[in-house]
């Protein structure tokens, strides 16, 4: 209902949302902090004097703060800071590229499935149900061993196993959205049915969808790290969030600041991201309930 | 209720037939092949790999490889790994009890730590345990598994030297305590995510029993609090919690298989990881399979179960 009027009246319901938002200092936290990780990845690595990729075995395993590298050196004496930056913007932007294909993926089905129903509607759904029966990390791993492992593939698989929650949220939007008189409307008038479809239904349920997609950068950013830490994911010397720890279990007792670094850095984005996620959630529409 | 069972039941054996045609159209139309592992040694020549080709049934049609291997597997044949020529089942089921150990386990600390945080949270709504424990829950949910593992590994190993770092058990060692010391740590790490999901649940569940109609009622003819929330609240909001547990399956699967990596657990997890490395398909394949019809009972059991404590689903 309230997704409805959201389109019709706009200011209003708009500047509430807002109000909504701002009240939710959990969720405005994350976006700054979003805001900075998002900078620090993209500006960060030319303001260091150290490259991500500079091997110095002389320096290896330098403590933090203890001499030029900040967060010190790794077991090829390359500069943790420089890796974590250069890392961020890997992992950053899997987490992105893969929500924004998973939503187009999950929209698209989601929206085909709602809107014709029947025959059409149930296979698609069963075809969700089915992906879903695989626990998402057994599935993505077997897909990325099967694979070349890189940047594209990595985004590419993650994607293709966040895209049903999406489509489940879009289908029940478009099913229920699909009867009501602007819709019932746009058919009289002779509208297409992939007009109706993707002008007229997808747009009137938004606000679930901007709060998938949120959540789904969180959870997209959570898998990186899952495959490249088991080494299915991007490949060394190239860094990421996840590679980033794969031998950091080995040098754990004589070099835990490896370990530390970027654990935190996952947790402190897919933290900030499910925040902004919910306060959206709590903000765009306040009954709307997706767990 | 017959009907219900029949009918859910008949939606479980379809969604099973399309399971099983995408993981098997995931492993042969991949590039490598399951030979793969052969061809890169070197050992073999052209003529020896398709002579293995023709021996394993490689060469047919893909449909007809389907079909051949669905039958021979609801007949419970799901064929031999490559690596040592054991039945695929048996490989599993020599991995699956240290698996179901480390799940139950955390399954109960989840279940009992986070349906009382999430009780308490909704009864003390926005109080300060309330809010830590909101905000609590979206870290937990957020940490990656494997570094809550490694931290775990660092504090109480490296540091403090309380738990073991990894292994099911002392080689040679194996009693009841030496067991009990090396479930801790993994147990801990796996039910950390789940215990955040039952409170979260809990938490909503309970403040939407509370708010009803007849927990007023109770409270106006003078029932005491402790039995309104005992009797009345408590035994309702726990009922959409069997559907929490099937839901919550496939996560705690997964988790496991993170959890074992990390502290060298002898599971169905780890034999995964392994078998992908070795392109062990059967292996692979059957774990695959094996994990989505256990999501896929599970599911079943809990709406079944749902069904029977809730009349009011059986109908819809």
């Amino acid at each position: 209902m309230t997704a409805a009027t959201l389109s019709t009246v706009q200011l209003a319901p708009g500047q509430a949302a807002w109000r909504r938002f701002r009240r939710h200092r959990l969720a405005l936290a994350g976006a700054v902090i979003i805001l900075v990780l998002v900078l620090g990845s993209a500006f960060g690595p030319y303001l260091l004097p150290f490259d991500d990729t500079y091997i110095d075995i002389m320096k290896r395993f330098a403590p933090p703060l203890s001499g030029a590298h900040i967060l010190g050196t790794d077991e090829l004496g390359r500069d943790v800071l420089a890796r974590l930056m250069m890392g961020g913007r890997v992992s950053l932007s899997i987490g992105i590229v893969a929500m924004v294909i998973a939503m187009a993926v999950g929209i698209a089905v989601g929206a085909f499935a709602g809107f014709y129903g029947g025959v059409v509607g149930a296979v698609l759904m069963r075809l969700v149900d089915a992906v879903l029966c695989f626990p998402t990390i057994f599935l993505l791993l077997a897909l990325a061993a099967l694979t070349e492992p890189g940047l594209v593939t990595t985004t590419v698989l993650i994607a293709a196993t966040a895209w049903m929650a999406v489509a489940r949220v879009v289908e029940a939007q478009v099913r229920s959205l699909r009867e009501r008189e602007f819709a019932v409307a746009a058919l009289a008038f002779g509208s297409s049915n992939l007009r109706i479809m993707f002008r007229e239904l997808v747009p009137n349920a938004i606000a679930p969808i901007v709060v998938a997609a949120t959540l789904n950068v969180a959870k997209a950013i959570l898998l990186e790290s899952y495959v490249s830490y088991l080494g299915y994911g991007i490949q060394p010397p190239a860094a990421s969030w996840g590679n980033m720890l794969n031998n950091a279990q080995i040098y754990l007792t004589s070099a835990p600041w490896l370990a530390i670094a970027p654990g935190l850095a996952i947790t402190l984005a897919v933290t900030s991201f499910n925040f902004l996620g919910d306060g959206l959630r709590d903000a765009l529409d306040p009954r709307m309930n997706i767990p | 209720m017959a009907r219900y069972v029949v009918n859910r039941l008949a939606q479980a054996i379809m969604l099973l037939v399309i399971v099983s045609a995408i993981g098997f159209a995931i492993l042969h139309l991949a590039p490598g092949g399951p030979l793969s592992q052969f061809a890169v040694s070197g050992q073999m020549t052209q003529e020896d790999l398709d002579r293995v080709t023709r021996q394993l049934g490689l060469d047919r049609p893909l449909p007809i490889q389907y079909l051949d291997w669905f039958g021979r597997m609801v007949r419970g044949d799901w064929g031999r790994s490559y690596r040592d020529g054991e039945a695929v089942l048996s490989v599993i089921s020599s991995h699956l009890g240290a698996t179901l150990e480390l799940m139950a386990t955390a399954t109960v600390i989840a279940v009992l730590l986070g349906c009382w945080i999430g009780v308490l949270g909704a009864l003390r709504r926005y109080s300060l345990f309330d809010t830590l424990a909101t905000v609590g829950a979206m870290i937990a949910l957020s940490i990656p598994t494997f570094w809550f593992g490694l931290v775990t590994i660092y504090v109480f190993s490296v540091k403090l030297g309380w738990l073991p770092a990894g292994n099911r058990q002392t080689i040679g060692d194996g009693s009841f305590l030496d067991l009990l010391h090396h479930l801790i740590a993994p147990a801990m790490v796996l039910a950390l995510v789940e215990t955040a999901m039952w409170g979260r649940f809990m938490r909503s569940s309970m403040l939407e029993v509370i708010n009803q109609d007849y927990i007023r009622t109770a409270r106006a003819k003078g029932m005491p609090e402790w039995r309104i929330l005992t009797v009345h609240a408590l035994r309702n909001a726990l009922l959409p919690m069997i559907t929490v547990a099937g839901l919550q399956f496939p996560t705690l699967l997964g988790g496991a298989l993170v959890a074992e990596t990390v502290f060298t657990w002898p599971g169905m997890g780890r034999l995964f990881l392994d078998s992908i490395g070795y392109r062990d398909y059967p292996v692979v394949m059957g774990i695959l399979m094996f994990s989505a019809t256990m999501v896929l009972i599970g599911s079943l059991l809990a709406d079944i179960l749902y069904a029977v404590v809730d009349p009011r689903i059986r109908v819809g």
